[in-house]
């Protein structure tokens, strides 16, 4: 390692201002502090630090999501051959998945980082890590038929639009890895709907529909008829978004997220109460076959599990405020089942209900803050001598 | 019984090194006062190089408030006045004598005397420096009379000193001190043990009222104690002053002469025998440590790890300070450290494997860990702040300036100490008790 270290010493002069390539001063810097923690020790304030960085946090949210990820590729592979109707073994299925599913990772990885390093120089910043986690999000969250062409349109949308024009990461208000789902959905409706694309290259005699398309019928008809068992959809043995699929593989990411305490357990609990209790609402009610769809169903179908670990999650954009959080995560629930049932146009109401909520977020923790500093006021008021002695100045 | 308060949030965060509870005594060749460890204060000086001093002689005081004056602890000739960049006075360095000559002050039942006396009594010896007022942590206004006073009876941060040990000995010229500090308010002086405390001295002190703190750092922080008591309003003064000092405070008034000595805590994971001596306030620290500590780079702090401040192995005790801690510079770029698992490395993360051994010491060195970044996770302070303070929320407040919403989110309750466990678990490594304090001084201007 010696002779690395030598080496990135003996190149830093030429990456540095004046140097030859002091254009590409972050990216050497993002490199480097990739290979190396940083020597950079305390100035000020606390002489010891806790070894936790962005890196590391960001790694975590990585590996959480590998599970999903392995999944959905065997699952792209699985149900390809399924439409097809061919037989063949594991490896077929996971050599076809990787040869779906690989470019699309490294088109969202190389396109978002493209930009990020190139954002970063021009405010001469540190590259931030945050991308690590959009820049697999993304992937997860998209059909595997996805023209990858569509997958760099809208990686580069999200990292723009969604982050760097707020000021980059931290800065974000909606969620980028949805807003390149959501750019996709509005701005290609007619490739990204139907039944088409959720099966790579699906044959045409098969119909392949995902669950909450055959759910989205029930507002029409008189029931809803599920051609996957309850066990299929838990599993994750269905059509869908690359990584969205497996409830079951989504949940082993959870629990990494929990034990670590990277992920926030307030808003992971109660976007799964506010979905089930809009769905028992629904069930409560019964004006057609969709509300009468058990409540149950809809945490296993869709974007619901996956939303609920990996994006509602997302720190920048949620609620700041452990309250906050908690009616955050609550709303997520309630409006991904309210829009779903009450908007089949839109079968993926997660999606549609995070970004709403984004949006909220800073409200919802203006009114905790408010309360504090209403408490703190209160306590003034309750202090005639002090409110005197206020009034006096 | 007295009334127990339990802190549920914050972090005991276990190094190597503790003090092993002998006391050796030792006389520096110098000893020094430093206006910088003074919030506030502009030094006029009263003596110059050269001068022989007696203990209690006056060295300086404040420009802005002329009967704040500062004394010296101990006789000696003053050696060098060190001055820093753009000529702002660093050090005034004394040399001690042998005999130490004491200027009389003459003892007193503090019980007889009227808050006045008291009152000039102490700024005329230059003890009065010794209390402090809540908010901003600046010495005390003699004209007004605080809501209360506090006292915290235990540290809870990293490798603190043992009061128990520290005032063992000196229970008279401690409930002296805290009859010396009654007489300075019509409210209470609050005395906050900690549970696990045996002393006679706290347990059994009169004239305050005793609190019993349970929990984890910052437990033993007196803001975080006055904070569970009786939190600071706008309007609101409360004054602090440290165990040690009340026992000054109290010998002044036995025996008429200011006590020169501190016992303080040498600790450390590159202290080779970590243990206490007896000192002289602001001495020199160089013949504790000097060959007490390992070959490695090191940093020198007073103070403890969360809040001490660097100084070099030949400078001086802080005003304040009961603690010397040393630990390794940590100066090397590791390859792969984030992404190894990282045994042996103690984190509040659980991604780190440290959780699985709780009751581990680690040793701790000054690297930061990490780059800089803007703030992404949340929910991380809360777990180690135990007040009802928005803390991510006052701290952005404290960024872009905005003095209502500092104040309206609890800016008068804090201080950068209280917030030293929230630096500490930072993923983004901002410095934040620098920032409290600036959003301190910006109130404290805003508001005189």
């Amino acid at each position: 390692m010696r002779s690395l270290r030598r080496f990135l010493d003996n190149i830093k002069p030429q990456f540095e201002k004046g140097g030859k390539y002091e254009k590409l001063q972050s990216t050497f810097d993002a490199f480097e502090t990739f290979l190396f923690v940083p020597s950079h020790t305390t100035k000020s304030g606390s002489h010891i630090r806790d070894n936790i960085d962005m890196k590391r946090t960001m790694s975590v949210v990585v590996i959480a999501m590998i599970p999903a990820l392995m999944f959905g590729i065997w699952n792209v592979g699985h149900q390809h051959f399924l439409s097809h109707a061919i037989d063949v073994d594991f490896w077929d299925k996971v050599v076809f998945g990787l040869w779906k599913v690989l470019p699309i990772v490294v088109v969202s990885y190389v396109v978002g980082l493209g930009i990020e390093f190139a954002f970063a120089q021009y405010r001469h910043h540190e590259v931030n890590e945050g991308f690590l986690v959009s820049g697999m999000l993304i992937p997860l969250i998209l059909p595997p038929d996805t023209p990858l062409w569509m997958v760099a349109v809208s990686t580069a949308f999200a990292v723009i639009i969604g982050k760097e024009v707020f000021g980059g990461t931290g800065m974000n208000i909606l969620n980028p890895a949805l807003t390149a789902r959501a750019f996709l959905f509005f701005a290609y409706p007619g490739e990204m709907s139907g039944d088409k694309v959720w099966i790579a290259e699906k044959a045409d005699t098969y119909s392949g529909a995902t669950p909450l398309a055959e759910a989205a019928l029930g507002t029409s008809n008189p029931s809803v008829n599920f051609t996957h068992s309850i066990s299929d959809m838990f599993f994750g043995f269905m059509p869908g978004s690359i990584g969205e699929t497996s409830t079951f593989a989504i949940l082993i990411g959870a629990l990494i997220l929990l034990v670590t305490g990277t992920g926030s357990w307030r808003i992971m609990l109660s976007v799964v109460v506010g979905g089930i209790f809009m769905g028992l609402v629904f069930n409560l009610i019964g004006l057609n076959a969709y509300m009468d769809v058990p409540f149950y169903y809809h945490l296993i179908i869709g974007g619901f599990a996956f939303g609920t670990v990996f994006m509602a999650t997302d720190p920048v954009t949620a609620s700041q405020t452990n309250t906050g959080k908690i009616y955050f995560g609550f709303f997520v629930g309630v409006f991904a089942v309210l829009i779903r049932v009450f908007n089949p146009a839109y079968p993926e109401g997660m999606m549609l209900a995070i970004l709403l909520m984004n949006v909220f977020a800073p409200l919802i923790d203006h009114y905790v803050v408010e309360s504090n500093i209403k408490k703190r006021l209160k306590r003034v008021k309750k202090n005639p001598e002090l409110q005197a002695k206020l009034g006096a100045v | 019984m007295p009334k127990t308060i339990k802190i549920t949030k914050g972090l005991d965060i276990k190094l190597i090194g503790a003090a092993e509870k002998t006391i050796s005594v030792i006389q520096p060749q110098i000893f020094a006062i430093k206006p910088t460890d003074f919030i506030g204060v502009f030094p006029k000086m009263l003596v110059k190089e050269g001068d022989m001093v007696e203990a209690g002689t006056p060295i300086f005081f404040d420009k802005y408030r002329e009967n704040i004056v500062f004394t010296a602890p101990h006789s000696g000739r003053v050696l060098e006045l060190k001055r820093g960049d753009k000529r702002v006075l660093l050090e005034i360095r004394m040399e001690p004598d042998s005999f130490n000559k004491q200027i009389d002050f003459e003892p007193a039942n503090p019980e007889s005397l009227t808050k006045e006396q008291i009152t000039g009594k102490l700024l005329k010896s230059g003890l009065w420096t010794l209390i402090k007022q809540r908010p901003y942590n600046v010495i005390a206004n003699p004209d007004i009379s605080p809501k209360a006073i506090f006292i915290s009876a235990f540290g809870s941060a990293p490798l603190a000193p043992d009061y128990d040990f520290i005032i063992n000995g000196r229970g008279d010229d401690f409930q002296t001190g805290l009859n010396v500090l009654k007489g300075l308010t019509t409210g209470k002086v609050h005395l906050n043990i900690s549970d696990t405390t045996t002393a006679p001295e706290f347990l059994n002190a009169k004239n305050v009222e005793i609190t019993t703190f349970k929990g984890p750092h910052p437990a033993g922080n007196v803001g975080i104690q006055i904070h569970h008591i009786s939190p600071i309003n706008k309007g609101d003064i409360v004054w602090t002053v440290n165990v040690q000092d009340v026992a000054t405070i109290g010998y002044l008034f036995k025996k008429g002469v200011i006590n020169p000595e501190v016992v303080i805590a040498l600790a450390g994971s590159e202290v080779l025998k970590p243990r206490y001596f007896k000192t002289i306030r602001g001495g020199c620290i160089k013949k504790m440590v000097e060959s007490n500590v390992s070959n490695a780079e090191l940093r020198y702090i007073s103070g403890n790890v969360l809040t001490g401040t660097a100084i070099r192995p030949d400078n001086f005790l802080g005003f304040y300070d009961n603690m010397v801690t040393v630990i390794p510079e940590g100066n090397y770029s590791e390859f792969l450290g984030w992404a190894l698992p990282g045994f042996g490395k103690f984190s509040t993360s659980r991604s780190y494997p440290s959780f699985l051994t709780p009751g581990k010491s680690y040793v701790m060195d000054t690297n930061l860990h990490g780059g800089e970044r803007a703030f992404v996770m949340t929910g991380k302070f809360e777990e180690v702040f135990p007040m009802d303070v928005l803390p991510l929320q006052l701290i952005k407040s404290i960024i872009f300036e905005d003095i209502d919403l500092m104040e309206n989110l609890g800016i008068y309750e804090v201080e950068p100490e209280d917030f030293a466990l929230v630096e500490f678990v930072d993923t983004s490594k901002t410095n934040i008790q620098a920032l409290i304090r600036k959003g301190l001084e910006i109130m404290r201007k805003e508001m005189n």
